[in-house]
């Protein structure tokens, strides 16, 4: 492995069930302290990739390793371990609803380290700061907006500081304001803490704005292709033409499979 | 006839599957209480979020059945000259009985679901996922404690419907009815026994804390993460939890009350 790679995931294949598999053999190396996007459609395990990094789920085969551990979701330790160092922004947040906006970001602080209470109120109006949303820290989570809540979320993602931080779907949903807003926060808060960065989106443009690295990934689990943003977008690839272009036709089709439409309407051929 | 077979034996399989599965979260769940039992203040404000919303739904209900046992009792002892044990039988039926019981049906419905609801939302909001991706157990951050507060506020609350009741037979029995009040109030300081009586009625309703709370958690927690399962979760969980206490009640009753 190489030495700046500090998530590996390696022939990994995934499945909820045996039926149907979401990851085919899938290869990626994550560098340290870069933003690496993964794009692709709704669907085709962008998600579930994030969760294996997570050890929520186990490889049915293949390996996910962590700055060179594996993650092991039956060793329950050293899982917890790896988690410590993962921050973790999810699409809409997933902020606790029973807490205010300081008490959400203060919630990692008050659970794993034995600081006093002036000294997490200090952190985390630093953090709420570092999102432009001091001044909402006692709010109560019913009262932000979406594009408030994926920031606050952001916010307790990095209040242990960690070294990898992983965003799931950041843009969906968000004006354009809160989406350049939050495109900006990444990459910055990568730049200023030299944190590990993976961006799942399915916004072409604003991943690529902000990351040094991408992987694009189609429907059945697949990895189509991966490189910087701009050799991205030079690809003669059909497949990754489309999906950076955003054409309707093409591998990808448009038409779900089904029997011609001169059959389906009873039309003498 | 072989596909009649099949499907009693696959239902069979699965409701085996799916009570073995109920234990092993159960015995998580007591894993993770004495976790809870280190960070009290979790308990504490569970506690007020299921005990003290439960507080006028149980008291109404105590006085309306207290007022109600009174007058049915008060007419079926007449006719034998017996309305002198009146405050007794009111007594026992609600200490032993009723207050357990009635009250665990009430918990089931109010603070029960409101438990399966909460849990099965924060899974459909991935704040389960969220605290698991922290390096935070939901099973102690969230489950343990709302048990154990599940567990001490469904005595608390029995006790509480049984005093009310008592004071709504009062009320019926002797400012309306007439019963003598030193009467009614001797005969159930002479024959009710604290360890018999009102002690078993505890020990029971703290069994059916226990119960009433591991299913309205589990429900939540094994909720398919969409609103039709939230809602369906809800539903099963008073079902559920009524039908266990009714059952266990039975067993309770014939295991505490066996001899005369």
């Amino acid at each position: 492995m190489n030495s700046e790679t500090f998530i590996d995931i390696d022939h990994v294949t995934f499945g909820y069930d045996a039926s149907r598999t979401i990851l085919r053999d899938v290869s990626m190396r994550f560098a340290r302290g870069k933003v690496t996007a993964i794009l692709g459609g709704s669907g085709c395990g962008k998600t579930t990739l994030l969760r294996l990094i997570g050890g929520v789920y186990r490889p049915q085969q293949g390996k996910v390793t962590f700055d060179g551990e594996l993650v092991d979701p039956r060793n329950r330790e050293r899982l917890y371990a790896i988690r410590r160092r993962l921050g973790m922004l999810f699409q809409f947040g997933a902020l606790f609803t029973d807490l205010s906006v300081f008490d959400n970001v203060a919630f990692p602080l008050r659970e794993h380290m034995a600081l006093s209470e002036s000294m997490i109120r200090d952190i985390v109006l630093m953090k709420l700061q570092a999102v432009g949303l001091r001044g909402a820290a006692q709010l109560r989570i019913s009262e932000v907006s979406g594009g408030m809540a994926r920031r606050i979320a952001l916010a307790r993602a990095i209040a242990l500081d960690p070294e990898v931080i992983m965003y799931d779907e950041p843009f969906a949903g968000l004006d354009p304001i809160s989406m350049g807003v939050t495109a900006n926060l990444i990459r910055r808060l990568n730049d200023a803490t030299g944190a590990t960065s993976l961006v799942v989106s399915h916004d072409v443009k604003e991943c690529f704005e902000i990351a040094d690295y991408a992987y694009l990934m189609a429907a059945g689990g697949r990895v189509v292709a991966g490189g910087r943003p701009e050799e991205l977008a030079d690809s003669d690839d059909p497949e990754v033409r489309q999906f950076i272009r955003g054409e309707p036709d093409g591998p990808v089709r448009f038409h779900y499979p089904a029997m011609p439409i001169a059959q389906a309407l009873g039309v003498p051929q | 006839m072989i596909a009649v077979v099949e499907s009693i034996g696959r239902r069979t399989l699965a409701a085996f599957s799916a009570l073995g599965h109920a234990a092993f979260f159960f015995m998580d769940l007591l894993r993770h209480v004495p976790g809870a039992l280190r960070r009290f203040s979790l308990v504490i404000a569970q506690m007020h979020a299921i005990g003290y919303n439960s507080l006028v739904i149980i008291t109404a209900s105590g006085v309306a059945v207290g007022c109600v046992l009174a007058l049915q009792m008060y007419y079926a002892l007449v006719p034998y000259g017996a309305s002198e044990s009146l405050g007794l039988v009111v007594n026992l039926s609600l200490v032993r009985e009723l207050g357990p019981v009635v009250t665990a049906l009430l918990f089931a419905g109010r603070a029960g679901t409101a438990l399966t609801a909460e849990i099965g939302l924060m899974k459909a909001g991935e704040q389960l996922s969220a605290m698991e991706l922290m390096a935070v157990d939901p099973r102690s951050r969230v489950l343990a404690p709302r048990f154990l507060a599940g567990i001490l506020s469904m005595p608390i609350l029995a006790i509480l419907y049984s005093a009310v009741g008592i004071l709504g037979a009062w009320l019926v029995a002797v400012k309306l009815i007439g019963v003598d009040p030193g009467n009614f109030w001797s005969i159930m300081q002479a024959r009710v026994d604290v360890f018999r009586d009102v002690g078993n009625g505890i020990v029971k309703s703290a069994v059916f804390g226990v119960i009433c709370t591991a299913v309205a958690l589990y429900q939540g927690y094994e909720t398919q993460a969409t609103p039709e399962g939230v809602a369906y979760a809800t539903t099963r969980t008073v079902v559920f939890s009524s039908l266990s206490v009714l059952a266990m009640d039975f067993i309770l009753t014939a295991w505490m009350f066996s001899t005369p």
